[in-house]
């Protein structure tokens, strides 16, 4: 029921072909491709309208493309119908900007939300929203109302309800908008663990560029249980190989940079340098 | 010009097929799971004991201000004995499935369009997608089952309490006798009255739990624009209870001869 990253591991989890999505108001995707490999984080980067978010709504099949190929975990997303894809979605998981808790339901509903649907024990579920509660540190607030949370931990309560059924692949909207660098920090860690406990790969989008450098240089030791940098090492390799970061930068609805972290930080292209430095 | 026109018919027709669409899909949802039990029970409480109070006032007043209209002229004739046959013909077949369509309209359509529009504003729509429901089975199926329940019997309960405001405004404005009131009060009802009265509200309820989603879930533009969506559902919903009326009176007259 929840298939782990390694099933993955021969292809591509994520690809994009060619895909552009149009409103009213004209184009905002404009041919798109990309691949995301497994265990392998991309970081997308752009200005605001630049078409980020929907990136990540058409990976889960929120929203259809207007032309191009849309494949996850070797499905073709792009050409499913709303029914196929409800029971596909629950391979995904999905943190929105925002939180987007179910403002009727206390913290521990909303983590149990997908358990309950999917129809487990309450002994099972019990354990699982404990779990998940305890790895976003806020296991005592499972009575309360996501109205009663300060903004940073209604985004942790949102990692750890999509951490509960834990899904293969997780799309991050704007995980840090609106929140002080400290409270930023502590979702980034949240997200470095999830990778680095549970293989998990990654798509998010971001405003802040520490947030990209943040997982491309650090990683969680499992066994100490710390954040250390990656060059560093200390003799604990993660188990697969280093998880890879990558960085896409968008600019009017195409690619405009498609590479490692340390290539977008020496890239001495002007529109980079200039974008880099205001965000 | 003509071309705003045509555009605008266009978006018009748009409209009308996606609520038709969305109302469909509602009520063939029923035939197959998951279905949300408790979703139904908590909007069949939403919908039907909370609009109770509005519901029951309403019906009382209205019940007795129909007595003193009509009261008033039959004593021109000195017919004040008729009174009671008037009043519970035009209450159960007429006055208190509309009044009661428009009333939970007011309440209910606006609350369901203002929930589900802040939902959809907050991504919450979104996260349920997200997360393998549907929103039509979770919110809108249980919504609109839970108005097509409790409509009737709102409906029911305000005749009752109508009669009993008429009862009384004819006991002590007209001097009438309480029990000659009732009991030409229901002598005057047949089948075909009652099949009338109790028709209507399952269609209103329809009508006003479907209006009220499909404002609410297609919401566009941030809170200003659940606040649009709110008023505009207890309009549409509003003026096409009333238009539903003049069909629904029209069918069931037709019925009401051929039948019984």
């Amino acid at each position: 029921m929840t298939p782990s990253a390694q099933e993955h591991d021969t292809s591509t989890v994520v690809a994009f072909t060619n895909v552009k999505i149009g409103f009213d108001e004209g184009d905002v995707l404009r041919g798109v491709s990309f691949e995301v490999m497994p265990r392998e984080t991309v970081v997308l980067l752009g200005e605001t309208g630049t078409g980020k978010t929907l990136t990540l709504k058409l990976a889960a099949g929120l929203l259809r493309p207007t032309e191009g190929k849309i494949q996850v975990l070797g499905e073709e997303v792009s050409s499913m119908s709303e029914r196929e894809l409800l029971p596909f979605r629950r391979k995904l998981g999905f943190v929105f900007q925002e939180g987007a808790l179910f403002d009727s339901l206390t913290v521990a509903e909303n983590v149990a939300y997908r358990l309950r649907e999917d129809r487990l024990s309450e002994d099972e579920i019990e354990t699982r929203v404990q779990e998940a509660l305890r790895f976003v540190e806020l296991e005592h607030t499972g009575d309360m109302l996501p109205s009663e949370l300060s903004g940073g931990m209604r985004r942790r309560v949102s990692i750890a309800r999509t951490l509960a059924t834990r899904p293969p692949i997780v799309l991050y909207d704007s995980p840090t908008a609106g929140l002080d660098p400290v409270t930023a920090q502590t979702i980034i860690t949240l997200i470095l663990r999830l990778r680095d406990v549970f293989g998990v790969t990654a798509i998010m989008a971001t405003h802040r560029l520490q947030d990209g450098f943040g997982l491309a240089n650090f990683r969680f030791d499992p066994e100490s249980k710390r954040v250390v940098r990656l060059d560093e090492k200390e003799g604990a390799a993660a188990p697969n190989g280093e998880p890879a970061t990558r960085f896409l930068v968008y600019r009017e609805g195409r690619i405009y940079f498609e590479g490692k972290p340390e290539e977008l930080a020496e890239s001495k292209d002007a529109y980079l340098q200039r974008f880099l430095a205001s965000i | 010009m003509g071309a705003v026109l045509t555009d605008a018919f266009k978006r018009l027709l748009a409209n009308i097929q996606d609520y038709a669409e969305m109302s469909g899909r509602a009520l063939l949802n029923l035939a197959s799971g998951p279905r949300y039990f408790q979703d139904i029970l908590d909007q069949m409480d939403d919908i039907g004991v909370g609009s109770l109070p509005i519901v029951l006032m309403a019906g009382f007043f209205i019940g007795a201000v129909m007595v003193l209209q009509t009261g008033s002229q039959f004593t021109r004739f000195g017919q004040t004995a008729l009174t009671g046959d008037v009043v519970s013909i035009a209450l159960v077949r007429e006055l208190g499935p509309t009044l009661t369509g428009i009333l939970v309209a007011g309440r209910s359509a606006s609350g369901i369009a203002s929930v589900l529009g802040s939902m959809v504003v907050t991504e919450q729509v979104d996260a349920m997608r997200a997360m393998g429901t549907d929103p039509s089975r979770k919110l809108v199926t249980p919504r609109v089952l839970a108005g097509i329940l409790m409509l009737p019997l709102l409906t029911a309960l305000n005749d009752f309490v109508g009669l009993l405001g008429g009862c009384l405004a004819s006991v002590f404005s007209l001097r009438l006798n309480a029990v000659e009131f009732w009991t030409r009060a229901i002598n005057a009802l047949d089948f075909a009255d009652i099949m009338q009265g109790m028709m209507k509200p399952l269609v209103y309820g329809f009508i006003l739990a479907t209006v009220g989603c499909y404002k609410g879930l297609t919401v566009r533009g941030g809170t200003q624009g659940v606040g649009r969506a709110t008023t505009q559902a207890v309009v549409v919903a509003s003026v096409l209870i009333i238009g539903a009326d003049l069909f629904l009176t029209k069918l069931a007259l037709f019925l009401g001869d051929k039948i019984f």
